[in-house]
């Protein structure tokens, strides 16, 4: 059954589970496409929460929080250790 | 696992691939080049008022062969202002408590300075190390000791920044890990260490903005000397 738009044309949110492998498989994983899509991924981001008329502190809180998270995600390893340490 | 309150500075790495590389380029990410507009949004507006701010500032005392440096002290300000600051949040990691780093941004820097000076002015620059109205006698005193402070700058510039920031960070890390421990004996002295933990971290944030400015200011008082 041909789909009504090219598979490659779709974006995410509509590709059905079952063709998430082949949408993969049509996107571009070059390192140029790599950083073509951050690029897109940033001015996505910057468009709708900076580049507005009144924009306000949530726009970058939620970047520093976006960053204390994955400090957190990439320190847990030697975080866990402190738990419940008597002498620290 | 021999855990001590040195851990957190300990260059962080994740299976081989060390971090402090986007612990040093995320803070060109919340720095976004004003766009083509009239009138930008309201990050761009306050950035390019604060560069303006600190360029005019650093500029004035130089004449015009010293608006040269304006891009590099700059971009070295708005840099160590933005590491240090984000080094506060909690678990992220500030590469300027590396002495590494900053040995590395002084360095180059300071000798950048020195060699200006010594290519183009020649005697001016030599004539530094001996202040005016010294006594005779104590002219080869002196000399030997202006040498000395002139080549102790570098190591000066980068000790100051790791020390200073190092230092606040144990001292939140302890103050913080005693206030913890207090909570279940004597809650009234925890909570006194709780705001005694309060103004700590509020005298972090002036004294990474601080150092930050110290160190450029700093070195555009080398340059004023050597231009």
């Amino acid at each position: 059954l041909p789909a009504a738009v090219l598979l490659k044309d779709t974006k995410l949110m509509d590709v059905k589970l079952g063709q998430l492998g082949s949408w993969l498989a049509t996107r571009d994983f070059t390192p140029g496409g790599i950083m073509g899509a951050m690029r897109r991924g940033y001015e996505r981001y910057y468009n709708k929460y900076i580049n507005v008329r009144k924009g306000g502190l949530g726009g970058i809180s939620m970047v520093l929080a976006a960053y204390v998270v994955l400090s957190y995600m990439w320190s847990y390893s030697h975080v866990k250790h402190d738990r419940r340490r008597k002498y620290h | 696992m021999n855990l001590s309150f040195f851990d957190q500075f300990s260059s962080p790495s994740l299976l081989g691939i060390p971090l402090i590389l986007i612990a040093m380029v995320f803070p060109a990410l919340l720095l976004p080049s004003p766009g083509n507009r009239w009138i930008n949004n309201r990050l761009s507006t306050l950035q390019l008022w604060f560069i303006n701010l600190i360029t005019k500032q650093l500029m004035i005392p130089l004449d015009k062969k010293g608006h040269k440096w304006a891009l590099i002290l700059t971009s070295l300000m708005m840099f160590l202002l933005l590491t240090n600051l984000l080094g506060l949040l909690p678990y992220t990691f500030t590469p300027t408590t590396q002495l590494s780093m900053n040995l590395a941004l002084a360095f180059p820097l300071w000798l950048a300075t020195l060699l200006t000076g010594l290519r183009n002015q020649p005697s001016v620059s030599l004539g530094h190390l001996l202040p005016e109205g010294t006594p005779t006698l104590l002219i080869p005193a002196l000399i030997l000791i202006e040498t000395t402070s002139l080549l102790i700058r570098p190591l000066a510039l980068g000790v100051r920044l790791t020390a200073n920031l190092t230092a606040g960070h144990l001292l939140i890390q302890l103050i913080s890990t005693a206030t913890t421990t207090l909570m279940t004996t004597m809650p009234v002295v925890s909570l006194l260490t709780l705001a005694v933990l309060l103004l700590l971290t509020i005298l972090e944030v002036a004294v990474a903005m601080i150092q930050a400015y110290v160190f450029v200011l700093l070195l555009s008082l080398y340059l004023q000397e050597n231009i």
